[in-house]
């Protein structure tokens, strides 16, 4: 232990953060002065509040940006750096210091949290304006954007999982923004319970390297990953795995993500599809050494990213609820990242790529769909709308940039990311190459269809409007963001992507991108095939979404249809395998618990039945049962002592 | 005390030498029964609209002169004293201070009146029957308990001596005089009045069961090894030749027993919810707070100094015992729909932690018990004076449906309150984390298998307990307020207490350092 540690001490140090770099603090705190005056401030700050949220967001994007000038000036090896700022647990041998590694990974990050996080700010401005609580809303915004920074730019696995936990908080406290409605606040538990099997997870990885390492600093795990025991790392690389399932939607924890979109809009667009949900993949790649030691954990994310990007497809097609289509989308996309991150060295600058491009795209379609349901009344219902483009000329524009984006219409930046990724999972021998390639191909086809279904459903064809809506475009505070963000649907891919820039700039953390991997199939057919099933599905969804009338009511469908309607029956699957037990469990114990059957009964009673019947069966307990089992409890003691002597 | 003579007796050469007392070793212990006994004589003769103001005086003074006492002159006079009697070394100088400060705490906590004449926590008049017409008239009388208050300097004063007594009688009476006034504090809630006395009627039952299973532990030990005293014992068990082994295992079974049930630990726990739902809130906090640190010293003392040598005899079944105490607290947990027994159980599981850092065997796990101990007490009394403070038509509003929506009317009752339990849950940046962390830390470096075992399972019950704090929070700012719930406006007494008990949960979080290098030079036991 002692010696893996020295080694990684010995190993590459980064040096310290100089100039601009050594102010990368402010990018967390920032944003958390923000919160602090917001959520504290009261009543006082309601009136300019808001503004000052949006002031400190874009505040942290200049930073981010100038540290970002500074970094583009030094040569590849040269850019990261490591900034101090307090030694944190000194308990004995063992240190943790709380510092940042501001490197071009974390940059990455930052930039496109800070710069997508303070559009969907201004975009917020427009879409709560009328919020009486919008101060609250902004605060909890702040506060998130300060917990991904302290995610991302963290230095040490613990400071990262003090992120993590912080944007779990700000992201309950958004889902059930409006917890006025039960169900609401019902989604904002089931994604905290989700989530705390994920964070689970992630305790124990921390703890194992801790064991392994005597040390959780990325630097130090890094160094000892590829000396250290095969079984501790693979270990480590599946619970780490567990952790980016919880935050990122991966199988099998995905349940969460349909329901959280009962947070407002601008939440589901920042929180559940550009940043917070991408931290698994960010968790993945930022644990690459761990990965590339250990196969079988890296096998274990491609086979959950190929799981969740065909379920999460298949479950698409099937919602009529925009906003769950477009959950349902992002799993599935994240998936895509999931598997390329397992694929190793090969697909990590892939990964990356395909979550910085869909974080423009998703974040923008999601407005969109904010955009639409402000134009109509809060609706939710695909088979509602219909026929918006000539109102929402705006909307329409920005959203079907979007849309080409995601189902990879050649030029576009999904076109650059996903290619690139389907690609890398064709890469290799044997039948890994072929399924891992196969599924991503055909993901490819499925995506396209239910996103045009979406597109065309809500914008296309004849208007299936409720009587009382009428359907304007929003303001320019929402409008203008939404253009941004089109914007770099379109052409962030084509500017980082075939330019090789991508994989240069992560080089130096991922690794080399190995060069001429043999793929089973010549690169050029993948991209062919790929295009034909992108044109079938559109053509699909062309005949039965645009061509055909869309009935208002949803027809009872096939049993494929139903069943991806209700998740694919995910959560009765939760419920019989993980609930059940659990209930069973904590009630054989409430049993064992030396209250005998009257207790379990009154227990249970107890439940529903309030204050007064506990404490009435309080005044019947008997202090003489307690007394045996103590005494049980002594003799068992001694008793097992003996025999074991 | 007839036995304490029999024990120096056998201790005793041949003409008689008065023990040599190191008063400046002992005086903190020494003020605070002065303090206590003061107390006494305030509540006999101090004119009746005097006594609170007069009783709560003496008990801050006494505490914060034990404390200023116990760091500019104790510190520097350590040593073993009182006939081998009392050891004041390290850990336990550390738990005193942690003691005085977490009592003058608590005091604040008791002395709060909500705009009443008396404490409100307490009956006007403890020995009337619930519900008399004796009980209305010390109600209209505008009687106030204030003898709560040396009742918690005794209770203090047992507690200090119990982490520093150097042999088990001095050990057993420290047990008993911390207990007694406790078990009196117990039965005096001013409301729901039969369930306290239940509960103290209970508290002292089983509490008087587990004290016959210590003195008949101490005595097989004596009969083992032919002394009281903890570093005699310890030479008994490596030289022992080996005619009286018998009694050996099963005085340290019953000893450790004893101690076991004052922190709560499973299968001697069953006490705990009854007592903590029952006792008035502050005494719950001061309880749930000092006994544990009292009672952990204890241990540390008893195990580290004593029965180190013989630890893989028994070492087994205390593993076992912190398993299942970590396991029971917190599944538990999860089904209580009372916000004291829910934290009634977390502080079940919170002992089982504790115990998997007294298990490493090691100076880093006695300092891992003492920052613990520093950190979850400040948290708990902050936490059972918030308790205290939200009600619902003039008493506590102590059943979990009564807590909801506290968020939207009481932001910033409930956002402490969600910072606490985030500490209990042992989340990063609060003293729960570091705490854990400084714990598991050598359970893990040197606990061996069973120690990485124990870890395992602390950390998964660190996440079934994260749980139920989290869904706290949410039952606090996710749903619809209840009617008539509110947070009472508090004096700066009670204002006091939560702010510095958070402070401390949050400075130890963030900060730690000073702190657990304080506990890590503090962790050797004098022999």
């Amino acid at each position: 232990m002692t010696s893996l540690a020295t080694l990684a001490a010995a190993q590459g140090n980064v040096p310290a953060a100089t100039g601009i770099t050594a102010y990368a603090w402010l990018l967390v705190a920032l944003p958390l002065l923000g919160a602090a005056v917001l959520l504290f401030g009261g009543r006082v700050t309601d009136a300019w509040g808001p503004y000052f949220a949006v002031a400190m967001s874009w505040a942290a994007f200049v930073v981010g940006l100038l540290i970002w000038l500074v970094m583009l000036g030094r040569p590849g090896g040269e850019r990261a750096a490591d900034l101090h700022l307090f030694s944190w647990v000194p308990a004995g041998s063992f240190k943790v210091d709380a510092g940042m590694l501001v490197d071009q990974l974390s940059l990455a990050f930052v930039l496109l949290v800070t710069f997508v996080g303070s559009l969907i700010h201004v975009y917020s401005l427009g879409y709560m304006a009328h919020d009486p609580d919008k101060r609250r809303f902004f605060g909890y915004l702040n506060l998130f954007v300060a917990a991904m920074l302290l995610l991302v730019l963290a230095n040490s696995y613990l400071l990262l999982y003090v992120g993590w936990e912080g944007v779990g908080l700000a992201s309950y406290l958004l889902i059930g923004f409006w917890s006025q409605n039960p169900s609401y606040a019902t989604a904002g538990n089931k994604a905290f319970i989700a989530n705390r099997v994920g964070d689970f997870g992630l305790s124990v990885a921390i703890m194992i390297m801790f064991v392994t390492f005597g040390a959780v600093d990325f630097q130090s795990v890094d160094a000892g990953a590829s000396h250290a025991n095969g079984a501790a790392v693979t270990a480590m690389g599946l619970m780490l795995l567990l952790g980016a399932c919880g935050k990122s939607a991966q199988f099998p924890l995905q349940s969460w993500l349909g329901d959280a979109m009962a947070g407002p809009t601008p939440v589901s667009a920042l929180i559940h599809a550009a940043t917070m949900v991408t931290a698994g993949v960010y968790l993945v790649v930022r644990s690459h050494a761990i990965f590339d030691a250990s196969p079988g954990a890296q096998l274990a994310v491609v086979i959950v990213g190929a799981i969740t990007l065909l379920f999460g497809a298949v479950v698409g097609c099937a919602k009529d609820d925009i906003k769950k289509a477009l959950a349902a989308s992002t799993m599935s996309q994240i998936g895509y990242m999931m598997l390329a991150a397992g694929l190793g060295p090969v697909g990590y600058a892939f990964a990356i790529f395909h979550l910085l491009t869909h974080g423009f795209f998703k974040a923008g379609m999601f407005l969109g769909a904010g955009s639409v349901m402000h134009g109509m009344n809060d609706q939710v219902d695909m088979r509602r709308f219909g026929g918006l483009s000539t109102v929402m000329k705006v909307t329409w524009v920005t959203f079907g940039l979007g849309w080409l984006a995601i189902i990879g219409f050649p030029g576009l930046s999904g076109y650059w990311s996903k290619d690139k990724i389907i690609e890398s999972a064709f890469v290799g021998d044997g039948w890994h190459a072929w399924v891992f390639g196969l599924a991503a191909m055909i993901g490819a086809g499925i995506t396209a269809f239910y996103m045009s279904r979406l597109f065309f459903m809500t914008f296309q064809g004849e208007r299936r409007w409720t009587d009382d809506v009428h359907p304007h475009e929003s303001p320019l505070t929402m409008t203008v963001p939404m253009v941004v963000l089109a914007v770099g649907s379109a052409l962030l891919g084509v500017a980082i992507g075939p330019t090789g820039i991508i994989q240069s700039w992560l080089e130096p953390v991922v690794g080399t991108h190995p060069e001429h991997e043999h793929t089973v199939l010549p690169a050029l057919a993948i991209t062919l095939l790929t295009l034909l099933l992108v044109a079938a599905g559109i053509a699909l969804a062309w005949m039965r979404y645009w061509r055909d009338a869309v009935p208002t009511m949803a027809p009872a469908g096939s049993l494929l249809t139903q069943a991806a309607r209700h998740d694919l029956y995910q959560d009765e699957v939760n419920e019989g395998l993980l609930m059940r037990p659990g209930i069973h469990l904590t009630r054989s114990l409430v049993f064992a618990d030396n209250r005998g059957v009257d207790g379990a009964v009154g227990g249970l009673a107890a439940l529903v039945g309030g204050t007064s019947s506990r404490v009435r069966r309080l005044q019947n307990g008997f202090a003489r049962s307690y007394a045996l089992t103590m005494l049980a409890g002594v003799v068992v003691f001694l008793g097992a002592l003996w025999v074991i002597q | 005390m007839p036995a304490v003579t029999v024990s120096f007796a056998s201790a005793l050469p041949a003409a008689f030498q008065a023990t040599q007392v190191d008063y400046k070793a002992i005086a903190p212990m020494l003020v605070v029964f002065g303090g206590a006994l003061l107390g006494v004589l305030v509540e006999a003769f101090a004119p009746r609209r005097l006594r609170y103001l007069v009783q709560v005086g003496v008990a801050v003074v006494a505490l914060v002169v034990a404390f200023v006492v116990l760091v500019t002159v104790s510190v520097h006079d350590q040593g073993i004293t009182l006939a081998r009697a009392v050891v004041i070394d390290g850990p336990a100088l550390f738990l005193q201070g942690t003691l005085l400060a977490i009592t003058l705490l608590s005091v604040l906590t008791m002395a709060e009146r909500f705009g009443g004449e008396g404490p409100d926590a307490f009956t006007p008049m403890g020995a009337s029957v619930p519900g008399s017409p004796q009980e209305a008239a010390a109600l209209r009388a505008g009687l106030a308990t204030s003898e709560v208050f040396p009742l918690t300097l005794f209770s203090l004063g047992g507690m200090m001596l119990f982490p520093a007594a150097g042999d088990l009688l001095t050990m057993f009476i420290a047990l008993e005089v911390l207990s007694l006034p406790l078990y009196l504090l117990c039965g005096l809630a001013r409301r729901r009045r039969l369930l306290s006395q239940e509960a103290a009627l209970k508290y002292f039952l089983l509490g008087a069961f587990s004290s016959a299973f210590f003195l008949f532990g101490a005595a097989l030990l004596y009969g083992y090894s032919g002394s009281v005293y903890l570093s005699d014992i310890a030479k008994a068990v490596t030289t022992a030749s080996g005619d009286l082994d018998g009694l050996l295992l099963p005085g340290v079974v019953l000893v450790l027993v004893g101690l076991l049930f004052k922190v709560a630990a499973v299968p001697f726990h069953s006490w705990t919810p009854d007592v903590y739902q029952g006792a008035p809130t502050p005494v719950t906090g001061f309880m749930a707070a000092a006994t544990k640190i009292a009672a952990f010293g204890a241990i540390l003392r008893l195990v580290y100094v004593g029965l180190e040598a013989n630890r893989w005899d028994w070492r087994g079944g205390v593993i076992v015992v912190a398993a299942l105490t970590m396991v029971v607290g917190s599944v538990l947990s999860v089904t209580q729909t009372d916000i004291k027994r829910l934290l009634a159980y977390s502080s079940i599981a919170h002992a089982g932690f504790v115990l998997v850092a007294v298990l490493a065997f090691d100076r880093l796990g006695v300092a891992g018990v003492l920052f613990y101990l520093v950190a979850y007490s400040f948290t708990t009394i902050a936490a059972f004076a918030i308790v205290s403070m939200v009600r619902q038509g003039g008493s506590e509003a102590s059943h979990l449906s009564q807590w909801a929506g506290l968020g939207r009317n009481h932001p910033v009752v409930a956002f402490v309150f969600a910072f606490l339990l985030l500490a209990f849950a042992g989340i990063p940046l609060t003293s729960g984390f570091t705490a854990k962390f400084a714990a598991f830390a050598p359970a893990l470096a040197h606990g061996g298998t069973y120690g990485v075992w124990l870890v395992v399972i602390g950390v998964l019950c660190s996440v079934i307990t994260a749980f139920v704090y989290f869904r706290l929070i949410v039952l606090m700012y996710f749903t619809k307020p209840v009617e008539g719930v509110v947070a009472e406006q508090v004096s700066p007494l009670t204002t006091v207490a939560i702010t510095v008990g958070t402070l401390a949960t949050l400075v130890l979080g963030v900060v730690p350092a000073q702190v657990l290098e304080l506990a890590k030079s503090s962790s050797l036991f004098l022999r």
